[in-house]
C-alpha cells in the first residue's frame, strides 16, 4: 500500500509491487497486533488485579511485562491433547478458523489515512460478515470435542453471539446513515476534524452505549461470559482444548475484543482523529490516537470485567432481544427521520 | 415515584456508574499483595513449623529422653531410643521424626519438660524425595542450632501464656 510507489520506482511492475507491499504491510500489522495483544492481556490482568487490590503478575520482567511471552512459551511447549472420541481434523481446524477470522477482520480497519490493508467500500459489511463467521470456529470446536459440556457451551456461545449481532447490525446502520458510507475510512472522515463531529457527541450517543454492551456480549466478555463462566463452568466450548489450540482460541477471542475496541473508536470516537484539532495534538500521528482510543476502550472492557456481576442466561437473552433490539430498531427510524428532517438524506 | 426513580436509574445505567466509581477507587487504593517469596506475612510466636532440638547455652543438649513426646504424638511419628551416657546422664541415642507423618499439632512441644523439642518458624523445608523428610537426631539438633535465636525469642514471647 505505502511501499507500492517506491517499489514501482525501482522498476517493478505494478502487480508485483502491490503484492510485495501488501504482504509486508500484512505481516507488520499482524505481528504488531499480536505483540500489542500480549501487552493487552497483561493490562487486562493488571486492571482486574488492581480493582481487587492485588498487584497482578509482576515477576516475569519488570512489572511483569514479559508475563504474556512466558505464557506463550508455556502454551506452545505443552502437549496438545486431542480427546479420544474427538473428530481430530475439525478439532484442530476450529481454533485455526477462530484465530484466522479474528485476524482477517483487521484487514479493513484503517489505522491512519491510507493505512489499511483493503480500503473496500463495504468495510462494515465485511466486518459484520467476518464476525458472524467467527461463530463457526466456536461451533466446530464444541462439536468436534465430542463432549456434552463443550457442545452445550458452544451452543450457548453461538446463541449469544448471534443474538447480539442483530442489534449490532442495527447500530451499524444508524452509524452509516450518519456517515453516508460503508467504508470505514470514510466513516472516520465524516467525523473530522475533532470531537465536535464525533458520532458519540451526536444523536448516536445511546447507540454507542448499546454498541459497547453488545460488543461485550458479542466477544463473550464478562459480564456476558456465560459460555465460559469460570466460577461455574470450566471453559465452555474450549473445555477439551489445551496447549496451542487453546492459545489460538484465546488469542482469537482477545483479537475480537481489540477489534471491537477499534470499531468503537472508529465508529463513534473518530478513529485516527485527534481529540481537539489544535497544534500539539494534531501533529501526533493518527495511529497513536487510534491506539490510545483502543487502549482506553480496552481499559473499559477490563473494568467492566472487574466490576459487573455475571448475567444469567435468561437475563442475557432478555437484554438482547427485548431491550437492545427494539431500542436500536427505533433508533434507526429516529436517526433516519432526524437526518431527513435536517435534509442530509432525501 | 419509586417506579420513576427505578426506571431513571436503569435507563441511565446508574448501577454501572456507581460500580465504575467504586472500582476506580479500589483501582488506585494501596495494594494488599504480599510478594511472597520476597516478602512474608507476620508469624505468631506460637507458629508450628519445622521441628528442632534445642541445646543449653553450654552446648549440652536439652533432651533427657523422657519419651513424653513419643508417647503423646498422635501420629506416632517420633521414635526415641535412649541409653545412659558415659558420664551417667540419660541421653537419646536415636531421635527420629518422620516429617511425612507429622501433623504439626504441637503436642510434642507442649509435652516436653525441658523445652528441647520445639516447632520453629521455618516453613521452607520442602524436599524432592521422601527420604529427606525422615529427620534424625543430627538434623534436628542442626535445626536447633540454626534457629536458636528465633526459637528462644518465640518461647520467651509465649511464656506468659503457657
Amino acid at each position: 500500500m505505502l511501499l507500492t510507489p517506491w517499489l514501482q520506482s525501482l522498476g517493478l511492475p505494478y502487480a508485483a509491487a502491490w503484492l510485495i507491499s501488501q504482504s509486508v504491510f500484512i505481516v507488520i500489522l499482524s505481528v504488531a497486533l499480536l505483540v500489542m495483544l500480549a501487552f493487552l492481556l497483561l493490562f487486562d490482568r493488571k486492571v482486574w488485579a488492581a480493582v481487587q487490590i492485588r498487584r497482578g503478575p509482576n515477576v516475569v520482567g519488570a512489572f511483569g511485562l514479559l508475563q504474556s511471552f512466558a505464557d506463550f512459551i508455556k502454551f506452545v511447549l505443552k502437549e496438545a491433547v486431542v480427546p479420544a472420541g474427538a473428530n481430530k481434523g475439525v478439532f484442530l481446524l476450529a481454533p485455526l478458523v477462530a484465530f484466522t477470522l479474528a485476524l482477517a477482520a483487521w484487514a479493513v480497519v484503517p489505522l491512519n489515512p491510507g493505512w489499511v490493508v483493503a480500503d473496500i467500500n463495504v468495510g462494515i459489511l465485511y466486518l459484520f460478515a467476518i464476525s458472524s463467521l467467527g461463530v463457526y470456529g466456536i461451533i466446530m470446536g464444541g462439536w468436534a470435542s465430542n463432549s456434552k459440556y463443550a457442545f452445550l457451551g458452544s451452543l450457548r456461545s453461538a446463541a449469544q453471539m448471534v443474538s447480539y449481532e442483530v442489534s449490532i447490525g442495527f447500530i451499524l446502520i444508524t452509524v452509516l446513515l450518519f456517515a453516508g458510507s460503508l467504508n470505514l475510512s470514510a466513516i472516520v472522515r465524516a467525523q473530522a476534524p475533532d470531537i465536535r463531529h464525533w458520532f458519540v457527541i451526536s444523536p448516536l450517543f445511546p447507540m454507542f452505549i448499546l454498541f459497547f454492551v453488545s460488543a461485550l456480549a458479542e466477544t463473550n466478555r464478562p459480564p456476558f461470559d456465560l459460555p465460559e463462566a469460570e466460577s461455574e463452568l470450566v471453559a465452555g466450548f474450549a473445555v477439551e482444548y489445551s496447549s496451542t489450540p487453546y492459545l489460538l482460541f484465546m488469542c482469537g477471542e482477545y483479537l475480537n475484543v481489540v477489534l471491537m475496541c477499534a470499531m468503537a473508536s472508529i465508529l463513534f470516537f473518530g478513529g485516527w482523529l485527534p481529540v481537539v484539532d489544535i497544534w500539539p495534538l494534531n501533529v501526533v500521528p493518527g495511529v497513536i490516537w487510534l491506539l490510545l482510543k483502543i487502549w482506553f476502550f480496552f481499559f473499559l472492557f477490563a473494568m467492566v470485567k472487574a466490576i459487573v456481576p455475571r448475567y444469567r442466561y435468561d437475563q442475557l437473552m432478555r437484554l438482547g432481544w427485548k431491550v437492545f433490539l427494539p431500542i436500536s430498531l427505533a433508533w434507526v427510524l429516529i436517526s433516519a427521520g432526524y437526518l431527513f428532517a435536517i435534509g442530509r438524506i432525501s | 415515584m419509586a417506579w420513576l426513580d427505578r426506571s431513571a436509574r436503569s435507563i441511565f445505567l446508574w448501577d454501572l456508574v456507581v460500580g465504575f466509581y467504586v472500582g476506580l477507587r479500589y483501582f488506585f487504593a494501596p495494594k494488599k499483595t504480599v510478594n511472597f517469596p520476597f516478602e512474608r506475612g507476620p508469624l505468631s510466636p506460637r507458629f508450628r513449623g519445622e521441628h528442632a532440638l534445642r541445646r543449653y547455652p553450654s552446648g549440652e543438649e536439652r533432651c533427657i529422653a523422657c519419651k513424653l513426646c513419643e508417647a503423646v504424638c498422635p501420629a506416632q511419628c517420633i521414635i526415641i531410643e535412649a541409653e545412659p551416657r558415659d558420664d551417667g546422664s540419660r541421653r537419646t541415642t536415636r531421635y527420629d521424626i518422620d516429617m511425612t507423618k507429622c501433623i504439626y499439632c504441637g503436642l510434642c512441644e507442649e509435652a516436653c519438660p525441658v523445652d528441647a523439642i520445639v516447632e520453629g518458624p521455618n516453613i521452607d523445608f520442602s524436599t524432592e524425595t521422601r527420604e529427606e523428610l525422615y529427620y534424625d537426631k543430627t538434623r534436628l539438633l542442626a535445626n536447633g542450632d540454626r534457629w536458636e535465636v528465633e526459637l528462644a525469642k518465640n518461647l520467651e514471647l509465649d511464656a506468659p501464656y503457657r
